[in-house]
């Protein structure tokens, strides 16, 4: 059965990177994995979105509308946009973090002020600091894999070897803050 | 070795496994990567940005008839630019083996248009491959090397931004190392005056039956049948996401080989199903080979003439529902529209242009276009890459034609664009007197596609310190006498040289010069500018006044506390590039040093 996690952000928000992580894991467990992402004008502040499926084999790239086990949002306005992507008893996990849009930044339009009621109200959703936990594990970057690991845990993956495919992808000084970001999300769900 | 792979780097994967010498191409999304990938195989491929696709196509016809393997890449509008040298090219053939890959945008994510690339192909009468994936991307490479040295001919790869962007698992190979075929001149193959031309096209009519046959022969189109009620026919990425739909249950005919289309395959797969739905991106071109063969099919009746041909789309089309999903209200979510970025130094300059009456502002290719978006407004029209001083030079010919013209032409294109195409625009102007103004912003990189060097940016591809072409001295070369050079983050040099420019009775040229906020700077560029911006903005809100005059510079770092009527600065996307602070009325905006 073929599974499709759904990361959304915002371009610079480091979505590329965990979805790169989390392929790597998933093929090196000895799925069939498909990726797909829009580049392109997103990298300057639009919205961006990663789509990762994998099973055994694996055909379309790009998740289906409705086709979603899990949402995960970078950004909290982003999980809203996306949500038509979800099935119907998928699972939301989403980042406590606002980034503005130029509308909303220019004072034409207004943040959608009860983001976390809708998401609790369409569907399962977890909502929590990854920005915050990153801060205390002194680095706001490692926000990503905070996130990853919320994901590792929500799909029942935590027989992978995370801590190698993190020393196998990154930069070796950041591998321990990593690893203890990647145990810090995985707490969280 | 099994790696996780874009389409992409599958492609620069196996013109690698190929054997492949030398590589040029010009950037453009969804393409770019490719000569990037390649450029990684630096030992042994020469890889190059060419100044525009026409010029990457040339280099690479010249490569190819000195006998080396060699690959040209491009979006798809980037093949109208090679297509002058690649419709003559198919009438030569090659030495070495080579290929061209062009990227279709169904959906137009980041191009101006949509086109099919396979009407190219046909026109051309060039073959072409078409991948569904990764591994098919690599396999297919390799392939077209093989068809393009058996048949002569160069060999077209067709990828879409879903295959180019898109990772699978990939099993990569060796390289096969190919020498360099000894070069023996060939006037009747490569002088392509009418005598030698006419045998060429008898050749090329010849090819395309050969052609034929290969491709009713080969397993790149393959059958799967299934139950014979419904038949899919499909090429690209659409077979993925047709099989999500119809499962292993239905008949699927699968194309990779798509010019010349293998017509005896077809009518053998037509013949044996009873309903056949044809998935295909942008144009109807299998449909209407379908139907020519005489055979009823489901296509462009059934499913939508244009964009992407996602799962969604099929299933709605073939079944008339979507799957079930959680429903909310759309308009409760936020636009999210691309920016210039903080301390973007394209900022200025729409910031002065926006507030200008009586001006055509004829716009170009690049992150730049967002100048047309607000709080700017700052932008008329923009078509293709270089159009920009071409189009602004018509329309102030016609201007000019009405009584007591007001209306003034201002053509804004990047560094990168005007060695693109934007050049020979310019030369008209020059040549046929209009009276334009004409800004060149020359941010010292080619900023949108991801920082790729360029003529005027002092490096190669690889990193190589080349030779700097002077675009001002290059302007002054063509004759223009009124020229300036300023700093886009000063507005008042842009308002005095836009006010100064505007004023003339004859063509000028305004150059930007200041290094994309985002770009790595090379020693030269940190000698040129110093550090750049090392300090932050903030607003001092005792001062403030709340006139908003600073989010008209629409600067991302900077938005409206609507509870206490003032400006913030985020101080994490600021630069202190100051555009703000000179807006302000009232000096509200201070720094940080």
């Amino acid at each position: 059965m073929t599974k499709s996690i759904l990361l959304v952000g915002v371009g610079g928000q480091g979505t590329i990177l965990a979805s790169k992580l989390l392929t790597n894991g998933l093929m090196e467990a000895g799925y069939d994995v498909k990726m797909s992402e829009i580049h392109g004008m997103s990298q300057r502040g639009g919205s961006v979105s990663s789509h990762v499926r994998y099973g055994k084999k694996v055909d379309s790239p790009v998740i289906e509308i409705g086709g979603a086990d899990i949402l995960v949002s970078f950004e909290k306005m982003e999980a809203l946009r996306y949500l038509n992507y979800l099935k119907t008893d998928g699972r939301v996990v989403v980042n406590d973090y606002e980034i503005l849009s130029m509308p909303i930044l220019s004072g034409k339009a207004d943040y959608p002020g009860n983001a976390d009621e809708i998401l609790k109200s369409k569907a399962q959703t977890t909502i929590l600091d990854a920005i915050g936990e990153a801060e205390k594990l002194g680095n706001q970057k490692v926000m990503n894999v905070i996130l990853l690991g919320a994901i590792i845990k929500a799909m029942g993956l935590e027989e992978i070897d995370w801590v190698a495919i993190l020393r196998e992808n990154l930069n070796q000084k950041l591998v321990d803050i990593n690893i203890e970001a990647l145990q810090t999300g995985m707490n969280l769900v | 070795m099994k790696k996780l792979m874009t389409g992409n780097e599958a492609i620069a994967r196996g013109a690698y496994e190929a054997g492949v010498l030398y590589a040029s191409a010009y950037p453009g999304t969804p393409s770019t990567e490719i000569l990037e990938n390649i450029a990684l195989y630096k030992e042994c491929i020469v890889a190059e940005w060419a100044p525009n696709e026409k010029v990457a196509m040339e280099a690479v016809i010249g490569a190819s008839i000195a006998g080396a393997r060699s690959i040209a890449s491009m979006k798809h509008v980037g093949l109208n630019v090679a297509a002058d040298p690649v419709f003559t090219f198919s009438y030569t053939g090659v030495g070495g083996g080579s290929v061209i890959v062009t990227a279709d945008e169904p959906g137009q994510h980041s191009s101006q248009n949509e086109q099919d690339s396979r009407n190219y192909a046909k026109a051309a009468k060039i073959p072409m491959l078409e991948p569904t994936d990764a591994q098919e991307s690599k396999d297919m490479t390799k392939i077209a090397f093989m068809v393009s040295e058996e048949y002569d001919t160069p060999v077209f790869i067709r990828m879409t931004t879903r295959v180019c962007h898109s990772k699978g698992i990939v099993s990569c190979d060796g390289r096969e190392d190919r020498a360099i075929i000894p070069y023996i001149k060939n006037a009747k193959k490569y002088v392509t005056v009418p005598t030698h031309a006419r045998k060429l096209r008898e050749k090329v009519a010849t090819r395309e039956k050969k052609l034929l046959d290969f491709s009713n022969a080969t397993d790149l189109n393959f059958i799967e049948w299934g139950n014979k009620e419904i038949g899919v026919i499909s090429s690209g990425v659409c077979y993925s996401y047709a099989k999500e739909i119809f499962g292993d249950k239905v008949s699927y005919l699968k194309l990779g080989f798509t010019y010349p289309l293998p017509t005896e395959k077809i009518s053998e797969f037509c013949s044996n199903v009873e309903k056949i739905y044809v998935i295909e991106e942008n144009d109807p071109y299998i449909e209407e080979k379908v139907k020519e063969l005489g055979f009823r099919c489901y296509g462009k009746n059934t499913f939508p003439e244009y964009g992407e041909m996602l799962p969604e789309v099929i299933r709605q089309s073939v079944f008339g529902e979507l799957l079930p999903t959680v429903l909310y209200e759309e308009k409760e979510v936020v636009p999210r529209p691309p920016t210039l970025c903080a301390g973007c130094p394209h900022r200025g300059v729409f910031y002065e242009l926006g507030k200008r009456k009586n001006i055509f502002i004829s716009g170009d290719i690049g992150c730049y276009t967002l100048g047309f978006a607000e709080p700017y407004n700052a932008m008329d029209q923009n078509v293709c890459m270089g159009s920009a001083m071409g189009v602004g030079h018509g329309a102030q010919k016609v201007f000019d034609m009405v009584n007591d013209n007001k209306m003034k032409v201002v053509s804004v294109l990047g560094d990168s664009t005007f060695f693109h195409t934007g050049l020979n625009g310019l030369i008209d102007v020059f040549y046929n007197k209009s009276n334009t103004v004409n800004i060149i912003l020359d941010n010292r990189i080619t900023g949108m596609t991801g920082h790729q060097e360029n003529p005027s940016s002092g490096y190669t591809l690889q990193g190589e310190k080349t030779f700097e072409i002077d675009i001002e001295n290059v302007v002054k070369a063509l004759g223009f006498k009124q020229v300036v050079v300023i700093d886009p983050n000063n507005l008042e040099s842009v308002k005095k040289a836009l006010d100064w420019a505007l004023s003339l009775d004859e063509p000028s040229v305004i150059i930007t010069r200041w290094p994309c906020v985002l770009k790595k700077l090379s020693p030269e560029d940190k000698n040129e500018f110093g550090e750049l911006f090392s300090a932050k903005c903030f607003v001092d809100s005792e001062k403030c006044i709340g006139c908003k005059k600073c989010l008209k510079t629409g600067c991302p770092a900077i938005s409206f506390d609507k509870k206490n009527k003032k400006s913030v600065i985020d101080s994490v996307p600021c630069v202190g590039c100051e555009v703000c602070k000179q807006v302000c009325p009232v000096h509200a905006i201070g720094k940080v040093e």
